[in-house]
């Protein structure tokens, strides 16, 4: 196949300095935007604290853990909704999804289970979490059954699943708050027990830094074996650097938030133990944080790895053509959708493990967060276009909004939302004058 | 070029489909044999796609059947009709715009490795490969078919057509978009196919390309069938008029 090998760029000469980096490394100018504001965005809080108010408390470990946190729940369903936007649909559902799971998952493990098992039984967290998932992919489905089959506008449907699963979240426990969950369970959402501390920490490092050498090594080997043109040597050690440092310092500012003294006299206490002078033990990742990152890589792969996302794509280019090449698009609309649920489901079992307690109002307002962050990411709603990673920072984005604005003073939920809002509008500016320019 | 060798590859008998009480096409019969290509002629709106949609399962036809060698099939979804080795280039190309040549060329069909994940670069590798043949100033494998010129995308959807060793190969105007060198190629890819085998039902405005390239030419008007012709019985003038005055000429009736 020597004839398919190199196929000299005629504009190479004209390129300059920035386009070539871009076109050796293959990064998306549009990651490089939003992780830019991104950065933007936390350094502006940073010093915005350190000159007005004399304090820069957002570039701390302490708020970068607390960030990581916040940001799973939203996350994780902001991986489903790039799926759901990208094959033209939207889900308007997902945060009273996240209510009524939490709901039903409170009364599992406080009311019902503990019946059977026994409080405090090892089994109730797992038989919960499942049960949440379920039952997220079940409405999920049913949904997505309506919009596939009966041809209901998606929008339609979620908005009247937005109102009937809030009230289901209601009238399942009359409005009782159901507290607190079982104590494994409320692991999943966080907290210093809930992390994994800094051995694993660097367990998860070392892992993951193996995993983006291999992604390197493995995409090199994969051109070679085509005869496609490689990548120059200087840019695939950029690469692997670049996603080495990154998983790095991410370990370094998760392993130096400490154990609050509370925590450490209650974990030594339990040891029969005095707190010994200069403890430190670090929190390391939460457990939820983790999660989302294996959503994260395992949505990325169905995406960019499987027929099921090639079809997703498709659909949301040209949904006759998917159908003239014979995919079947109303099954893959139910699946997309009893997705979706399922992630909301996951998240239903984060935000209730964090918060402790099961309350009706759980999720509140998610969707509108979960819809921002995949389009501040790059999802386009009129479909085709989105990605993964793109929803996650997205998400982190609009989370980093929302907490720097407490941080600074401003955690009054009025200019929180001005904000949001405004930037999610800005965002999506920037975004449609990107398209045009590269096109 | 006789027609009626034995069993025909392709028949479609009586096919009867309408979209809101307007008759699309209205009880036409039409068949193919192997080694064959059958021109479908007629003005605009005659209903000549609608007619190969009912083959190649995009559409259900109303009433009528459909007989492959000659046995009586079933297309309900264009996966039943490329089940049966008939492969389609749409007029509208049916192109998903946001995905590459080699996507979608594979679309519904993707190589995949032992592990079930799609094999982007041997996807690639082999639409290179085809490419070079139907097209060699073909280069644009990595962007997204949305930034091809109107005759790279019918490149591309007449190479998904090709690729998959169809039996059955319907082409709804695959030159329309065209230039000339392209479309010679595309005559001489009609003519190759033929050699080996196929039958072709050509749609086709043209009629020099029609009286060049196909065997028997059926015309259609208002969703009914005019007639059947050998094309090397009648004059261009003769097909012409069956398309605009609806009435087969008197020597070949
Ligand atoms: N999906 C549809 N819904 C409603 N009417 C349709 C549909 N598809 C085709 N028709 C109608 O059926 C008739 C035949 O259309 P068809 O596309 O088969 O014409 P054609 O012979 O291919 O014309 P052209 O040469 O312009 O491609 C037209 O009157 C058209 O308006
Ligand atoms: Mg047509």
């Amino acid at each position: 196949m020597t004839e398919t090998t190199h196929q000299p760029q005629t504009q190479e000469k004209a390129e300059g300095a920035i386009a070539r980096f871009l076109r050796s490394t293959e990064l998306d100018p549009r990651l490089i935007g939003m992780v830019g504001a991104l950065l933007l965005i936390w350094v502006g809080f940073h010093f915005y604290g350190e000159i007005v108010l004399g304090d820069g408390s957002f570039l701390t470990p302490r708020n970068l853990w607390n960030l990581s946190v916040q940001t799973a729940s939203i996350g994780i369903m902001a991986t489903g909704m790039v799926l759901v936007i990208i094959t033209r649909n939207i889900d308007l559902s997902v945060g009273s999804i996240v209510g009524v799971t939490g709901m039903y998952m409170g009364l599992m493990q406080v009311e019902w289970l503990p019946q059977y098992l026994g409080l405090g039984h090892p089994a109730i967290w797992i038989i919960t979490a499942i049960f949440g998932l379920l039952l997220g992919a079940l409405i999920g489905a049913l949904q997505g059954g309506m919009i596939a089959y009966l041809a209901i506008p998606s929008f339609i449907v979620t908005l009247g699943g937005l109102l009937v699963w809030r009230g289901v979240a209601f009238l399942a426990a009359d409005g009782r708050t159901i507290s607190p969950v079982d104590t494994t369970f409320a692991l999943i959402g966080g907290g210093p027990y809930g992390s994994i501390g800094s051995t694993g920490s660097w367990i998860v490092c070392a892992i993951a830094s193996a995993g983006v050498i291999w992604l390197v090594l493995n995409g090199r080997k994969n051109r070679r074996l085509h005869g496609f043109p490689l990548r120059p040597v200087w840019a695939e050690w950029f690469m692997g650097i670049l996603g080495c440092a990154i998983i790095l310092i991410a370990t370094l500012v998760v392993n130096s938030y400490p154990w609050p003294k509370g925590i450490l006299k209650d974990y030594y206490g339990k040891l029969g133990q005095e707190v010994p002078e200069g403890a430190f033990i670090a929190h390391g990742y939460a457990i939820p944080v983790l999660i989302l990152g294996v959503v994260a890589i395992l949505m990325t792969i169905l995406m960019t790895r499987t027929r099921f996302g090639r079809y997703v794509f498709a659909i949301g280019g040209n949904p006759e053509a998917a159908a003239l090449s014979g995919i079947n698009t109303r099954a893959m609309t139910v699946k997309i959708f009893t997705l979706m649920g399922a992630l909301a489901g996951l998240a239903g079992v984060i935000a209730s493990a964090r918060l402790n307690s099961a309350t009706n109002a759980l999720g509140d307002l998610d969707e509108l967060y979960v819809i921002a962050s995949a389009v501040v990411g790059g999802t386009s709603l009129a479909g085709g276009v989105g990605t993964i990673y793109g929803a996650i920072i997205g998400a982190l984005v609009l989370v980093s909004l929302q907490t720097g604005m407490v941080l600074i003073g401003f955690g009054d939920g009025s200019y929180r939302k001005i904000v949001i809002g405004a930037a999610l509008v800005l965002a999506v500016y920037l975004d449609i004058i990107y398209r045009k320019r590269i096109k | 070029m006789s027609t009626n060798r034995g069993t025909p590859l392709v028949e479609l008998r009586d096919i009867s489909i309408s979209f809101g009480g307007i008759k699309a096409v209205d009880k036409v019969t039409v068949d193919l044999y192997p080694g064959e290509v059958v021109g479908l002629l007629g003005h605009n709106g005659a209903g000549k796609s609608t007619l190969i949609k009912c083959l190649s399962g995009a559409y259900k036809a109303d009433a009528g059947e459909i007989l492959i060698n000659g046995e009586k099939v079933d297309i309900n979804s264009p996966r039943d009709a490329r089940a049966l080795n008939i492969e389609t280039i749409y007029q509208t190309l049916a192109l998903a715009d946001n995905l590459d040549a080699a996507s979608n060329l594979f679309l519904g069909r993707e190589i995949v490795n032992s592990f079930g994940f799609v094999d982007e670069t041997k996807m690639e590798a082999e639409t290179r490969k085809i490419m070079a043949r139907l097209n060699p100033n073909f280069r644009k494998f990595n962007v997204p078919v949305s930034a091809l010129s109107g005759g790279q995308r019918q490149s591309v959807a007449i190479a998904r057509a090709v690729y998959f060793n169809a039996k059955i190969l319907i082409m709804d105007e695959p030159t329309a978009a065209l230039g000339p060198h392209e479309t010679q190629m595309v005559a001489e890819l009609i003519e190759e196919l033929k050699k080996q085998g196929l039958g072709i039902f050509l749609i086709e405005h043209d009629i020099h390309n029609v009286m060049k390239l196909c065997d028997r030419a059926s015309v259609m008007k208002n969703g009914q069938l005019v007639g059947t012709v050998n094309v090397n019985e009648v004059t261009d003038d003769d097909i012409l008029g069956m398309i605009i005055m609806g009435k087969k000429p008197a020597k070949a009736a």
